[in-house]
């Protein structure tokens, strides 16, 4: 078994999940949220046809993309340098967490504000900036709302869906001082507006995330709704940007069909509020802007990923959530169950290389394949595929490089059954003795069927199989 | 070679002989729906052989994670189809096993992977070969009736099949098909999912079935066994009356109803 040195503990993904399929009130509240984005989006595509042939233009953009991709990372930083920007790499979350301290410190910020970040929360920098004595705030609504009640995103796009107006009224008046209940959504959005336009005038570090990195110009993309985003990555003295590798794409020609393709997925948007294109800090003679801009480029296990011809599709990722939205199981469970930074399908299938194997073995076989999240994903990752290859290196059974934890979700009973059933259902004479056995026993078929029967009453077999009746029998005719 | 997903696929003309894959849950569970598909296809002047060394497609072990399980059960099954005779499935879930996964498994064999993929260009699901290939069709017979039909994920999104049962059911004049809320759901079997996460299995059948109920349809359809065995075993437990109908059977009985 491939083992990292110290393996992130097995999340508790079944706890989780009776906590909240218990719990009626918040799975109402993820189903009416997922039905409203699914909606939403079904709005923005209304002709498959013309669906497909922008999702196969996404993926090849990502594709192509994906294998130049040491090259396109090179040139990028190259675009980026001569653009003013400057550039640092970092192959762990504690590297990243460590580069952006750095840059915080060295800018004087005891503040950095936050525009919404999915990598951000992945290196969990929020807490090594505390660490650090800096304090973070978030100021897109959804993260601020999440980072006062102290919680972590429920979902990449949607970070407080989890929960309801009238849990974030009652939040806003115990954490927000001077603020009174108010259930109105409109007032509790001028609160949080308020809080934050303080805190941008007095910040002197800016961080947001990055949706696409241009190689041949140094662009970075942005999109957003709020215009939160726009404020840090432009008032504040220092723009610090942080992204994973996969992020790149090599011609500015590339972004408009992929990012067509994100507001449409993600909110059903044809393009969302704000479109930021950060090309260099504050040029001479330029009345504002930041001084200084910072890329921070996060491997984080996707170069593992990259090296599987199989599991490098799971990079061509675009974060737009609609394979969340789409997906039953995540309708159930909500974004906290998986105990992951990225929840949901997508989150199935990256989670294991930044995590390993063995901490996300209970999520690799959490889906019924059913594969609403490959039939909408906008670059048409094959995730039930991709969920299938991560099943067999769960198992050990893979021939493909293995990932940290592979052969962690052995476990003996299992593998024992399926060296039976394979024992069985390749040998055509012992599986018809068995079938005869099976049928004429029927009545004595255990009650009790383990999980099967906590919802279901008791498979029992018919009286006489399917092979039997086909052996006797001499065609029908009723016309 | 490999046979795409979702391909616009091109139908043979009918022919004299087919094979029957019985599936291994209509085998034990409810054979009643695979005598059916045999009656049905006889009833249009075709032989029907069924290889008795049939078991399974493998797939139980294959979407484990366990693909020499998978491969040891499906290689047993590619010597039962000598003749050029299409292969029906009454089953889009096992149909799509046969027809995209076997070409995949053997695809580094090479004696089976050439086999596999032919056995895999002759799988037909049992709707799309009756209305395609067949081109069945029903007389008006008895009373109007409201029909819910539920379509397993495989015949959705791995088959394409949803549309051909709908298709069949909407040629019965006295049928009306009535849709379900959230329609493309899944039911929440998936196999060994709905014993690894009997919660989230659970909490997704009853929804389905709440769907399902809420139609006030009194005829529950699927052209899926795993499907049936999920939602029926959920009905039966919940006390429910109704219970879903394999299609092959409810399609027979209208077939004999109109003789």
């Amino acid at each position: 078994m491939n083992r990292p040195a110290n393996p992130p503990m097995p999340i508790n993904f079944h706890a989780n999940v009776r906590r909240v399929v218990a719990n009626p009130v918040l799975r109402a509240s993820f189903r009416g949220a997922m039905d409203f984005l699914t909606a939403k989006r079904a709005t923005q595509f209304p002709d498959a046809n013309a669906f497909e042939t922008l999702r196969a233009q996404g993926e090849q953009i990502r594709q192509y993309a994906l294998s130049r991709l040491p090259d396109l990372l090179e040139q990028l930083e190259t675009n980026l340098t001569r653009n003013g920007i400057q550039v640092h790499w970092a192959q762990t979350p504690d590297e990243a967490c460590r580069l952006i301290i750095d840059i915080a410190s060295r800018a004087g910020g005891g503040l950095v504000v936050k525009g919404k970040s999915m990598v951000s929360e992945e290196i969990e920098l929020n807490h090594a900036l505390e660490a650090a004595g800096i304090s973070a705030l978030e100021s897109d609504m959804g993260e601020y709302i999440v980072q006062l009640a102290g919680e972590k995103p429920s979902h990449i796009i949607m970070p407080a869906i989890h929960k309801t107006k009238e849990e974030i009224a009652r939040l806003f008046a115990d954490k927000v001082p001077g603020v009174e209940y108010t259930n109105s959504v409109d007032e509790l959005i001028q609160i949080g507006r308020r809080v934050l336009r303080d805190k941008f005038r007095d910040t002197r570090v800016g961080l947001s995330g990055v949706n696409v990195a241009v190689a041949e110009t140094g662009t970075l993309c942005l999109v957003e709704n709020e215009g939160n985003g726009r404020m840090c990555t432009t008032v504040p003295d220092v723009h610090i940007a942080i992204t994973g590798i996969e992020k790149v794409v090599e011609k500015l020609e590339h972004v408009p069909p992929l990012m067509t393709l994100l507001t449409r997925s993600a909110t059903g948007q044809a393009i969302t509020t704000y479109f930021n294109w950060i090309s260099s800090p504050r040029r001479d003679g330029e009345m504002d802007g930041p001084k200084e801009v910072h890329l921070v480029l996060l491997d984080n296990g996707r170069s593992t990923a990259y090296a599987d011809e199989r599991l490098r599709a799971t990079l061509q990722c675009i974060r737009c959530g609609a394979c969340m939205n789409h997906c039953p199981v995540y309708a159930r469970v909500g974004g906290h169950a998986y105990g992951t930074t990225y929840p949901g399908p997508i989150g199935k299938i990256v989670s294991p290389h930044m995590l390993g194997l063995e901490a996300t073995r209970d999520l690799v076989t959490a889906s019924s394949l059913c594969g609403a999240c490959g039939e909408v994903c906008p670059v048409k990752i094959p995730i039930p595929d991709l969920l299938l290859q991560l099943r067999q290196q769960s198992q050990g059974h893979s021939k493909a490089p293995q990932l940290p934890g592979a052969g962690s979700g052995h476990k003996t009973l299992q593998s024992i059954a399926y060296r039976l059933f394979a024992g069985l259902y390749s040998r055509p004479a012992l599986y018809r003795i068995f079938g005869l056995l099976a049928t004429r026993l029927r009545a004595f078929s255990p009650n009790q069927q383990g999980a099967w029967t906590r919802s279901r009453v008791p498979l029992r077999p018919a009286g006489h199989s399917l092979h039997e009746r086909m052996k006797s029998r001499n065609g029908a005719k009723v016309k | 070679m490999s046979v795409a997903l979702n391909e616009v696929r091109s139908y043979p003309a009918k022919p004299g002989d087919v094979y029957l894959f019985g599936t291994c849950v209509l085998d034990l569970f409810d054979p009643d729906a695979g005598v059916s598909a045999a009656s049905l296809l006889e009833n249009s002047n075709i032989s029907v052989h069924y290889p008795q060394d049939q078991t399974c497609c493998g797939q139980p072990a294959y979407t484990s994670g366990f693909p020499d399980a998978a491969r040891q059960v499906a290689a047993r099954q590619l010597h039962l189809f000598a003749e050029n005779w299409p292969i029906v499935v009454p089953s889009g879930s096992c149909a799509g096993m046969m027809r995209h996964h076997w070409p995949r498994l053997f695809e580094d064999d090479p004696a089976l992977g050439p086999l596999a993929a032919s056995i895999a260009a002759r799988v037909f699901e049992l709707t799309e070969f009756l209305l395609h290939v067949v081109k069945a069709t029903w007389p008006q017979t008895g009373a109007n009736e409201r029909v819910v039909l539920h379509t397993s994920c495989t015949a959705r999104r791995e088959m394409g099949t949803h549309l051909s049962a709908r298709a069949l059911l909407a040629q019965i004049p006295n049928v009306e098909l009535v849709l379900q809320d959230h329609e493309t759901e899944c039911c929440g079997f998936g196999g060994a999912f709905s014993v690894k996460h009997p919660e989230i299995s659970a909490a997704m059948a009853s929804d389905k079935i709440e769907a399902i109920e809420a139609t006030g349809a009194a005829t529950m359809i699927s052209a899926d066994g795993g499907c049936l065995l999920n939602l029926n075993g959920t009905l039966e437990k919940r006390g429910s009356t109704l219970r879903g109908q394999h299609i092959a059977s409810y399609l027979w009985q209208h077939a004999k109803d109109a003789a």
